[in-house]
């Protein structure tokens, strides 16, 4: 975590400009700036701005924007009410997706909609995820005004329908770009069991086909799943970013983006620092969830061979 | 980036529309309805211009101005959407003979948002504000010659000048009256305007309600809203789908199709003081030899480019100055497009091979496209042009503190902002002691016409000097619902009142 802190900081600073220039505007005269520039601390050496940072880490303070004046772990704070259902919202749909879809193209892939299912998820790969919102949001809400095209309700979710309603387009935009390259793995873990050795004894005792599927399969094929979910869900974090610009919302992402604009270094750092951690705590997480699935991962002693 | 146009075939797309339409009902996520209209009504401005934070001499941008400006914060005088400066918190004023001394009665039984009564010392406590060495207004020069602010009692706020300034009430029309008072003026407000903050979400909007005990005319509506967007995609989808109402300066111009040939919006054009400009560091060679800097300016056919970027809309200019300042002077025909010309005065120059030079081209809409247009224009009276792509950051440190650049595209906003070529220290470098003194000059003149005279002569010397290469202006395009009307046209400065915006029922 300090390694990732140190490495965030120097490559923000390594990036031209200046989190002054956010505060001046064409007109100021150079006195202004300066103060703009001892404002902010970029006036300092980085060393001494290093060592500032650290001191506010430690606190757990990340600082105030210096932009805005505004606190950066309460503005992170609310802007993650937008960001984190978003993101578990298109995550769970994603899986909802991909686990029947992917199944079903490995049982029937000699079945052309198997097939069909193979090839749809292989070009949703390659389609860029803004491709996708914009699809959508000309559909849905300009054609069909069925969703709002953008934003995010102020009442945020004190009205949750009201905000739901909101974050259709966006959640769908994810889950489907999520859901292409889900139905793969799932497609491919589920034809590995099924030639596996053990479902064809199962068979061979006398199980169904969708049973032996159901009872040995499923935690089988899960094992290399849950891993790959878990990478999947720290990069949809990250996809959040260029969904939260299409369709206009008050995340994570677009604070992110507004603050490697302006420079604002405090923001930037903050967002990053969280952003990180959750990458961590979610590969934590998927980490212990395939131990729960699998006891021979549980570690030497307690494994059964 | 423009909306890729969808041909789904209509029969599917209806019944699921059908069948999706009754599955949200069944859930109760039908839809919200469009507020109704009627003097109470909500207005819904989109705009890409979020404000940083809500002080105007920190950096907030000009989109508080557009939010703040005349509807939450009220200033001495207002500067109109016509361009004149009409008495706002002021009731009366009265000028000294020497020009020196300005003695303003402030308006009767006027509250701020707080409650508190508008006096005296809080009109001094906000011109100081603006003058003091903490500000980054970008309209601290301009109040300069201000010695001294004195408040006799609390209706008179007399001003002592240490030199002449005949735009002293339109410089004050910038300076917010605010509560002496109020504390965190980047979240929070406390003006005498007729709306008052209601809630700000960052990264999405801004909402300001309408001040029952406003001393001024009652607002036609009860409630603005600013939505902001990133993409102007996005702003003209939530304009499409009746999420605003009116969109306060439309910057895609590929995006006005859809709105003129569609009979439930207005697309109305008025006029702006946006003017993209090549400027060059008029400090060094060859941009200090005004024969290369007039062949430049004949060498580019502005018409062409304003096309390729606009379409119909937009104004030529032939200097920085637009139609709507006191000292326009038609000068399209200095320097006009003539590449003939611009070869013959490069060869006078000492260039008859042309030379190469890096524009530094920040990295939004439209600079790119315009500085690709320069090179292949320049490139038939022989001179090369680099494209260097930069950031609006990196544009401040680079060019605009450093002086660090050859020539540089930037597009500049303000109204009367002329005086920038009376600077010899500004960015582009321009020193023409004859402009430096008449720009002096007028502002200590006597009378406006005065002013006016000099500032035309002015004018018309930075166009012969061709200090910069000025493209041209923007148009400046709202287009709103049809039911909606009554907004500015021409929002000077960015400015867009709202109190005058109706909503049909």
């Amino acid at each position: 975590m300090l390694i990732a802190a140190a490495v965030l900081f120097l490559l923000l600073r390594l990036l031209p400009g200046d989190p002054a220039n956010a505060l001046v505007s064409v007109g100021a005269d150079a006195q202004q700036i300066e103060a703009a520039r001892r404002q902010v601390g970029s006036d300092l050496p980085i060393s001494a701005q290093f060592v500032r940072y650290l001191g506010q880490l430690g606190s757990l303070d990340l600082g105030t924007s210096f932009v805005s004046g505004v606190s950066v772990l309460e503005e992170i704070g609310r802007r993650l009410t937008v960001t984190l259902p978003l993101t578990a919202l298109a995550f769970v749909s994603a899986i909802l997706l991909a686990l029947p879809l992917g199944i079903l193209a490995a049982v029937k892939r000699d079945r052309w909609y198997g097939g069909l299912i193979s090839v749809v998820s292989q070009l949703g790969v390659a389609v860029p995820v803004f491709w996708i919102g914009i699809l959508l949001v000309t559909a849905f809400a300009v054609k069909l005004r069925l969703f709002p095209s953008s934003g995010f309700p102020p009442s945020g979710w004190r009205d949750p329908l009201a905000a739901l309603h909101q974050l259709v387009l966006p959640i769908l935009t994810i889950a489907l770009v999520m859901s292409a390259s889900l139905i793969r793995y799932v497609r491919s873990a589920t034809l590995d069991v099924i030639g596996s050795d053990y479902l064809r004894t199962a068979r061979a005792l006398g199980a169904g086909y969708g049973e032996a599927l159901v009872r040995h399969g499923i935690r089988n094929g899960a094992v290399p799943v849950i891993s790959i979910l878990g990478i999947e869900l720290a990069s949809t974090l990250l996809g959040a970013v260029v969904v939260e610009r299409v369709f206009s919302l008050p995340g994570l992402g677009s604070m992110l983006l507004s603050g490697i604009e302006q420079r604002d270094y405090p923001s930037v750092q903050g967002v990053l620092f969280i952003s990180t951690l959750m990458v961590l705590l979610v590969g934590f997480a998927a980490d212990l969830i395939q131990r729960l699935v699998d006891p021979r991962l549980r570690g030497p002693s307690g494994g059964r061979s | 980036m423009t909306a890729l146009p969808i041909r789904a075939s209509r029969a599917p797309l209806s019944v699921l529309k059908a069948t999706t339409a009754a599955a949200l009902l069944v859930m109760g996520l039908g839809p919200v309805l469009a507020a109704e209209g009627g003097t109470d009504a909500t207005i819904n401005i989109g705009s890409l211009y979020e404000p940083q934070n809500l002080d105007n001499t920190a950096g907030a941008g000009q989109g508080i101005n557009e939010a703040f400006n005349g509807n939450v914060y009220e200033a001495m005088f207002r500067l109109n959407d016509d361009g004149s400066v009409s008495p706002s918190l002021v009731k009366d004023f009265k000028v000294s003979d020497d020009g020196l001394t300005y003695t303003f009665v402030l308006q009767p039984g006027v509250t701020f948002h707080s409650g508190d009564p508008l006096t005296s010392a809080d009109v001094k406590w906000s011109i100081e504000r603006v003058t003091s060495p903490d500000s980054k207004s970008s309209r601290k020069n301009s109040l300069k010659p201000i010695a001294s602010i004195e408040t006799p009692d609390d209706a008179t706020v007399i001003v002592k000048l240490s030199s002449r300034s005949i735009s002293l009430p339109y410089n004050l029309s910038y300076v917010w009256v605010i509560n002496d008072k109020a504390k965190d003026l980047q979240s929070t407000e406390d003006g005498t305007g007729p709306y008052a903050l209601e809630g700000w979400q960052r990264g999405a909007q801004l909402a300001v309600k309408r001040f029952d005990k406003y001393w001024g005319p009652k607002p036609e509506n009860g409630e603005v809203v600013f939505k902001y967007f990133t993409e102007a995609t996005a702003l003209n989808n939530a304009l499409l789908t009746g999420a605003v109402d009116v969109i306060t300066s439309v910057q895609s111009p590929d995006s006005l199709a859809q709105f003129k040939d569609n009979p439930d919006f207005t697309v109305a054009e008025g006029k702006s003081t946006t003017k993209l400009i090549l400027a060059y560091n008029d400090r060094v060679a060859p941009f200090d030899n005004v024969k290369v800097r007039k062949a430049l300016a004949r060498a580019v056919d502005d018409k062409k480019l304003l096309e390729a970027v606009w379409g119909d809309y937009g104004t030529l200019i032939g200097s920085f100055v637009p139609p709507t300042d006191p000292w326009y002077v038609d000068l399209t025909k200095t320097d006009a497009y003539d590449p003939e010309s611009a070869k013959a005065l490069l060869t006078e120059a000492g260039y008859p091979n042309g030379f190469t030079f890096t524009i530094d081209t920040p990295n939004y809409d439209p600079h790119p496209l315009a500085a690709q247009f320069l090179q292949g224009e320049l490139a038939k009276v022989g001179v090369k042009v680099n494209i260097n792509v930069i950031t609006a950051n990196e544009w401040y440190t680079k060019v605009y503190k450093a002086h660090d650049f050859q020539a540089t595209l930037q597009e500049h906003v303000n109204h009367r902002d002329i005086v920038f070529y009376g600077n010899p220290d500004f960015y582009w470098g321009y020193n023409n002691p004859k402009v430096t003194d008449l720009i002096k000059a007028s502002e200590e003149a006597k009378t406006v016409d005065e002013q006016t005279e000099k500032l035309k002569e002015a004018n018309i010397q930075i166009a012969e000097d061709a200090a910069s290469n000025w493209l041209y202006l923007y148009p400046q395009i709202v287009v709103s619902k049809k039911s909606v009307s009554g907004y500015p046209l021409n929002g000077l400065n960015s400015q867009f009142f709202a109190y005058g915006i109706k909503k049909a029922e």
